[in-house]
């Protein structure tokens, strides 16, 4: 007779734990299989005093179990001792082989053919746990590891990293330092990684530090050596320890073999669950980081609450307060009541699932506005989104007449271009009625635009009518531009794609909405660069206007995308519109003439070659340095170091020269900023006036380090604060004004590292400090599309 | 630096400089010759030693980095005051007290403490006269001569080079082994003052493998394939090294001013001092 219990938890990581806790702590028959002879196995095999982070902290922690930041061992011991007091039913060295049944009566069978029923199952079993290993002979042998805590354990061995990710390479780098080290990559280069992993390998193979045998394949591992198979045949390479990093999928083939389907082939697809994180199979739940939810104190609520799904309740999730605490400023009104409200009357959340939304509103803030309140200024670097729950505000069209206003009315949005673009504002926004208005943070709506189609597709449409009426016909009546509208499309092109080249037939005209493109033309025989162009302006025209082949090639300087107007529409548009054809012509002149005067001046065209090539385009502000006027003194670099906590965030001397333009390494403030993609605390954010800045919040994962194609961001210890100039100057205390503290010159064992960055000294009274530190003005911080225009250039 | 904002100190220091000469112009002393006793010769005073203890604050202003609070550099349009103005301020008042010290000297010196504050100063000036001729000359004949590299890989190429060319000369004779060995580990870039501000190395121990090399290459010898491929190493050698020092050369030129500037600075304050001093104890 198999025990039988209500509820069997698969897999003690914190999710698994947290549910078979509160199982214990409600007094339910249940059971916690655990694969290995320890709880929690992932953090178990952290780097040993790995500091955990407690992310996102806004969120309350639901679960019988503590947990809150701290290093690996205390974490541990504190669930541990928590298994012990709530008594849970723990068993340890039980792997599941397989699932089957139904709700009610599920059959689990272990690893020893043991058999226990249940009438649910919690799946917490998580990634990690699905290590890829090595499939050969040998590969069990116990100098083959899959993991490695701590790169300075190792001192004068031969290891073979196999793998050519970026776990592998961090590792093999790291290694090199104390030990002989080999790289076995599969394929004949490194692409899987991100960049600054492969230039890191690259220059360590290239200095022998590392030795890198390509195109080969791990085929026997034997006690002192490992046989690999390469092009040239079979060779035995000396190992005395091998770090397989080969990634962890799903364990889809056991899932699969439960009932429980997957959405799509894709090796790195999750499976789908229900608001009360129930699967495909009816009594089946899965929680934590097979559901998607990766965050350690997220996943133990989804334990916590499973639970309380199973036994039948239904508790308010655990975002209630903060989402009460949002609303508060709406009155006595109940959460869900707002909530079907903002359903109710802004059609583009209309569509969310109740969690999305959720999700959506704790990243928001509610504002209740009087009428004439400014929601935001022209020119500002915000980049939220709004929606109008109630009321109606008013875009001012005309700076010189602000009573010039066109009004947007209830469910209606805004401020979707400075998301789409990157740029400031284009005009303010007041309220015109008393309004309730919902401000949506720029993450939460990019995660929402990439995963629902409806939002991406509404938002899109509105945004082209708006963007054809802000920056290519402002005077014209909507009306008019129905036509041009609907034959619009929007186009995307890499950096480098041609948008159109010299001498095609002129059949279109692009919008810039987000990113930056150059003109060139074929000049002797070669592409001369005449113009750099910024979003917000059309490119184009010239061809349409004369019925001339197109005068020029136009290629995307960086990620750019366009709003494609079909030539005919446009034609037609401008029959109707005399006045906006009369402007248009006016560019058309001015660029014939800018065209012409640039011909004239290859420099100024290898200048914006130049600089579009270093990715400046994608920038918003840059620090250039002119070397005709530095004297080297690198001021610069120290100024930077004493206002930001004794790191410098530039560094003048790396980074390409042209003529006498120096693009040092330092933050460029880009459009879109790369080190905002994938910052799990979501600590970097832009402020009003540009500044790309890294909060406290950082919790040192170094994503944002690696996103960074520029390499502006590092990871640093925050060094102790430097005494006083007297201080220094007579009692010889500490670093002196200028001094470098950064790493290599003071070690900090055991201290937390951040990300840091130019924040362009947001908080420094006058400006930059590079810049003001600056004995002969050689440091220019420059707006890119200013910097690139011809006034500038031809000076 | 010097045209900066529009020539606004040059214009400020001439203004002082005109007023002070028309002022001693006309201003006739009671008695005697016109020095640094008279009313104008202690205005004139004053304003020097007023401007020489403000133009050696630049020493404590240069790191003065801004200071932080939060919300602070908010307002970008509010221009502040940059170290560029003070550096341009500190040329063209520096060089006025070319002018108004003279006249405040009444063209009396002699073998005394007075005199000796002057010549510090003067000196000061000069050294700072250089100062600024080597900042406009030199950053834009260091970038050229640099063609995009920094000093650290013109050395890291260096190395490679040495290194590449240790493994050919394995094989061949003792005496271009011997040579090429002793321009890997003898070669010096930099050094002491005087190698630096030479920018050139005459007993260059590369320079002389080269010259062997190539001597080697005139007679009959084996293997013409790596003896060939060993000398473009050692010219491209050569070049590297000659670019490197001409860097290090540069970067001492910007420096080595400072070394007299800074310290007769101090010296020049301590005179100042006992100048005055002296003045008001003998009144």
């Amino acid at each position: 007779m198999p025990d039988h219990y209500k509820i069997a938890v698969v897999g003690s990581g914190p999710a698994g734990l947290s549910a078979a806790a509160h199982a214990a702590k409600l007094g339910v028959s249940h059971v916690l299989l655990e694969k290995t002879d320890h709880a929690s196995d992932t953090i178990y095999k952290y780097q040993k005093g790995k500091l955990v982070m407690a992310t996102p902290d806004v969120l309350p922690l639901r679960s019988d179990f503590t947990f809150e930041r701290g290093n690996r061992e205390g974490i541990l011991d504190a669930w541990n001792q928590g298994l012990d007091a709530l008594k849970v039913n723990i068993r340890y060295n039980a792997e599941v082989t397989a699932i089957k049944g139904q709700k009610g009566a599920f059959e689990i069978t272990l690893r020893d053919k043991s058999v226990v029923t249940a009438e649910a199952v919690v799946l917490g079993i998580g990634l990690q746990g699905n290590l890829n290993k090595l499939p050969m002979p040998g590969a069990e042998q116990p100098h083959v590891q899959y993991q490695l805590d701590d790169p300075d354990e190792y001192e004068g061995e031969h290891i073979i990293v196999v793998g050519a990710g970026d776990a592998a390479i961090e590792n093999a780098v790291a290694l090199s330092k104390q030990n002989t080290v080999a790289i076995i990559n599969r394929s004949a280069e490194f692409a899987r990684a991100k960049q600054g992993n492969i230039d890191l390998i690259l220059a360590a193979i290239e200095k022998k530090q590392v030795e890198c045998y390509y195109s080969a394949a791990p085929l026997k591992v034997n006690a002192k050596t490992m046989v690999l198979k390469t092009a040239d045949g079979e060779a035995e390479v000396p190992a005395d320890r091998i770090i397989a990093r080969l990634g962890a999928t799903a364990p889809r083939k056991f899932v699969e073999s439960t009932g429980i389907a997957f959405p799509s082939p894709d090796p790195k697809s999750l499976p789908e669950v229900s608001a009360t994180y129930e699967s495909n199979v009816p009594g089946m739940y899965i929680v934590g980081a097979l559901a998607g939810c990766p965050l350690i104190k997220q996943a133990m609520n989804q334990g916590w609450e499973v639970i309380e799904y199973i036994e039948g309740r239904r508790p308010d999730p655990a975002d209630e307060p903060l989402l009460r605490e949002r609303f508060k400023g709406l009155g006595d009104v109940s959460v869900s009541d707002v909530l079907a409200t903002i359903r109710a009357n802004v059609p583009i959340f209309a569509e969310l699932n109740a969690l999305m939304l959720r999700e959506l509103m704790i990243d928001s803030t509610i504002h209740r506005l009087n009428p004439g309140d400014i929601v935001f200024k022209k020119n500002d670097y915000t980049n939220t989104f709004f929606t109008i729950v109630e009321g109606e505000v008013g875009i001012q069209i005309n700076p010189a007449d602000p009573n010039q206003l066109v009004a947007l009315k209830q469910g209606e949005f805004f401020g979707e271009m400075g998301l789409i673009s990157g740029r400031r504002r284009t005009a303010t926004v007041v309220a015109k009625s008393a309004c309730i208005l919902i401000e949506t943070q720029r993450r939460s709506m990019i995660k929402l635009i990439k995963s629902d189609a409806s939002v991406k597709r509404v938002m899109d449409q509105t945004a082209i009518i708006r963007q054809i009426q802000t920056h290519l016909a402002p005077h014209v009546p909507k009306e008019q531009l129905v036509d041009v509208v609907s034959t619009a499309t929007i186009e995307s092109f890499s950096a480098g794609d041609t948008l159109f080249n010299q001498g095609e037939k002129g059949d279109s005209v692009h919008l810039i909405r987000n990113g930056s493109v150059t003109i060139s033309r074929r000049i002797g025989g070669r592409d001369t660069v005449l113009s750099y162009v910024p979003s917000g302006n059309y490119v184009g025209e010239m061809a349409l206007l004369s019925d001339l082949p197109r005068s020029a090639t136009v290629k995307a300087a960086v990620e750019t995308e366009t709003i494609k107007i079909d030539g005919a529409a446009f034609k037609l548009l401008l029959q109707r519109a005399p006045t906006l054809k009369t402007e248009i012509e006016e560019t058309f002149r001015e660029r014939v003439k800018q065209n012409e005067m640039m011909e004239g001046r290859p420099d100024a065209g290898g200048i914006i070659q130049f600089l579009v090539e270093q990715g400046i385009g994608e920038g918003t502000d840059v620090l250039l340095i002119d070397e005709s006027l530095c004297v080297r003194c690198d001021n610069c670099e120290k100024a930077c170091a004493e206002t930001h906590h004794g790191i410098s965030r530039l560094d003048r001397e790396a980074g390409p020269t042209f003529d006498s333009i120096h693009v040092p390494t330092s933050c460029r403030h880009c459009e879109h900023p790369h080190c905002m993609a994938d910052c799990p605390p979501d600590a970097i954010h832009r402020a009003p006036n540009g500044e790309v800045f890294i909060e406290d919040s950082c919790i040192g994962c170094g994503n944002c380090t690696r996103n960074c194609p520029y390499g502006v961001i590092q990871l640093a210890v925050q060094p102790e604060p430097k005494p006083g100039l007297f201080q220094w100057l007579f009692f010889g205390m500490g670093f002196g004004p200028g001094e470098d503290m950064s790493q290599r010159h003071v070690p900090h064992p055991g201290k937390a590292k951040h990300a840091v960055k130019c924040d362009m000294c947001k908080d420094i009274e006058g400006g930059a400090s590079c810049v003001r530190a600056c004995p002969t003005g050689a440091a220019i911080r420059v707006s890119p599309a200013e910097f690139m225009s011809l006034a500038t250039l031809a000076r | 630096m010097l045209v900066y904002r529009n020539f606004r100190y040059f214009k400020w220091a001439a203004l002082l400089v005109l007023a002070s000469v028309i002022a001693y112009w006309l201003h006739q002393p009671f008695a005697g010759v016109p020095n640094g006793g008279t009313w104008l010769g202690y205005v004139l005073g004053t304003i020097g030693a007023g401007i020489i203890f403000w133009l050696t604050y630049l020493g404590i202003r240069k790191r003065r980095y801004g200071i932080h609070r939060e919300g602070a550099g908010k307002d970008k349009r509010k221009d502040g005051i940059k170290l560029e103005d003070w550096v341009s301020a500190h040329i063209y008042f520096g060089l006025s007290l070319i002018i108004v010290a003279t006249l405040h000297t009444g063209f009396q010196f002699g073998w005394n403490l007075h005199t000796l504050a002057y010549a510090l100063m003067i000196i000061v000036i000069v050294s700072g006269i250089f100062g600024v001729y080597a900042y406009i000359r030199y950053p834009q004949l260091m970038t050229e001569n640099r063609r995009g590299l920094t000093l650290n890989n013109m050395l890291a190429q260096v190395a490679d080079l040495d290194k590449e060319m240790r493994g050919i000369t394995m094989s061949m004779g003792e005496n271009i082994n011997a040579a090429v060995l002793r321009a890997a580990q003898e070669t010096r870039v930099g050094g002491s003052f005087g190698r630096m501000l030479a920018g050139q190395d005459a007993s260059c121990p590369t320079t002389a493998a080269r010259v062997l090399v190539e001597q080697v290459a005139h007679q009959p010898h084996d293997d013409e394939a790596a003896l060939r491929r060993l000398l473009s190493l050692l010219v491209r050698k050569e070049e590297l090294l000659r670019r490197a020092r001409r860097d290090v050369q540069f970067s001492a030129l910007m420096q080595i001013w400072l070394f007299v500037h800074v310290p007769l600075s101090f010296g020049l304050l301590a005179a100042l001092t006992a100048h005055i001093v002296s003045v008001f104890f003998y009144w």
